[in-house]
């Protein structure tokens, strides 16, 4: 299989970049542009990706031969859903106000198009160990594109980040950012500035 | 085994792990955030009705009443959940009132998803610094006997009125309509339990 030629070290940081989720593959896009109102919150929307995808394809490597192929996306389904409601339920029972904050976000990560995905392309085709360094990159890319975005959102939004206050008091917070054009707005600036790196990058080598 | 009884064992064994899973994980964590639903509810009614420190539930034709108490037993106020519309999601208010159900004692918004910056200033107004709960705290000792209403604009000048918010004025008057509508209703329920 063409994927075991990588070393594991490029399996993992794709995710960072190359083949980062959110801003090269545009998977996931509702969460992303729904939850980013503040820095914390898309970080807490990416580690619940993490904790998810990791141990999904954790599992669904593992039992990968035992699957028919008829079976294979309702299998993965449940086995998301099951991670996913054992978040959702531990968020609520022990970090409830993140848990509020993040509303009916995370039981939809169920249909998060990055996890099912993964499974599909990934983890029902390679190993464990690979499995789960793949998903550990696809998840902190995806951590880290929402954690951005939102604090971008949040700097111009509000007027700081991680709810420390960054901008001077007379800066009036353009209330767009947080609102749903923000979000369309920023992610489109990010879209196009990675494309922009890629493509320059590309002419230099 | 033939393809089909393959597929059904699988999916079978699958769905019962995960059910086992689940249920453990219900278990483990129910108590946890039922607790915390409590002492979320508790904060709110005290917050309500200033000087609780216990209240007791009481239903009353479906309508659910926690009646607050001080210290020493003797009654604070009546508190009720006010539901309805917003501009844009369902508002939850809890309300403090007098026993008699003429003056509001405090409000506090349970939940609402209006839109952020303008329909959110019901609850928290971020551009103002010092007050950023002034909305609400407009409802304070108000006398509810004719009515809230609300002015645009202009600084409330009758009794019972409040000033709408700039930009959020759809979600101001739903506020005032939603305790309008709920204050007569359960001041109704409450004060005939009263007379008998």
């Amino acid at each position: 299989m063409a994927h075991e030629k990588t070393s594991l070290y490029t399996e993992f940081t794709k995710g960072f970049w190359k083949e980062n989720p959110v801003l090269r593959m545009l998977l996931g896009l509702c969460p992303t542009l729904a939850v980013t109102s503040a820095a914390i919150n898309g970080l807490s929307m990416g580690l619940a990706v993490v904790f998810t995808l990791v141990l999904s394809s954790m599992i669904i490597s593992l039992v990968r031969n035992l699957i028919p192929r008829e079976v294979r996306i309702p299998s993965f389904i449940i086995v998301i859903a099951t991670f996913v409601t054992v978040a959702d339920l531990s968020m609520a029972a022990f970090v409830p106000d993140i848990s509020k904050a993040l509303g009916p976000y995370v039981p939809l990560i169920v249909v998060n198009c990055i996890i099912l995905g993964r499974q599909e392309a990934f983890a029902s085709k390679n190993s464990v160990g690979r499995s789960v360094i793949d998903a550990l990159g696809m998840s902190l890319g995806f951590t880290i594109t929402l954690t951005f975005l939102g604090a971008i959102r949040e700097l111009l939004g509000s007027g700081t980040i991680f709810s420390v206050q960054i901008m001077p008091n007379a800066f009036e917070p353009w209330m767009v950012m947080i609102l749903p054009p923000g979000a369309f707005l920023t992610l489109g600036l990010m879209i196009g500035t990675a494309n922009w790196l890629t493509a320059r990058k590309g002419k230099s080598a | 085994m033939n393809t089909s009884t393959r597929l059904i064992v699988v999916l079978t064994g699958i769905a019962v792990i995960s059910g086992a899973i689940l249920s453990f994980f219900n278990i483990l964590t129910a108590e946890r955030i039922e607790n915390y639903k409590l002492e979320q509810l508790r904060q709110s009614v005290a917050m309500v009705m200033p000087g609780t420190q216990d209240y007791e539930t009481l239903t009353l034709s479906g309508k659910v009443f926690y009646l607050g108490k001080d210290a020493q037993g003797s009654p604070t106020g009546v508190a009720f959940k006010a539901v309805g519309n917003g501009f844009q999601s369902k508002l939850e208010i809890l309300v403090g009132m007098d026993l008699e159900m003429k003056k509001i004692l405090a409000l506090k918004v349970l939940s609402q998803m209006e839109t952020p910056g303008l329909g959110t200033k019901i609850e928290t107004d971020p551009t103002n610094k010092e007050h950023p709960g002034w909305f609400m705290a407009q409802f304070e000792n108000l006398n509810t006997l004719n009515g809230i209403r609300y002015v645009k604009n202009e600084v409330p000048d009758q009794e019972g009125e409040i000033q709408a918010i700039t930009g959020a004025t759809i979600s101001s008057k739903s506020v005032v309509e939603i305790l309008n509508a709920a204050i007569s209703g359960y001041r109704e329920v409450f004060l005939k339990r009263e007379v008998q």
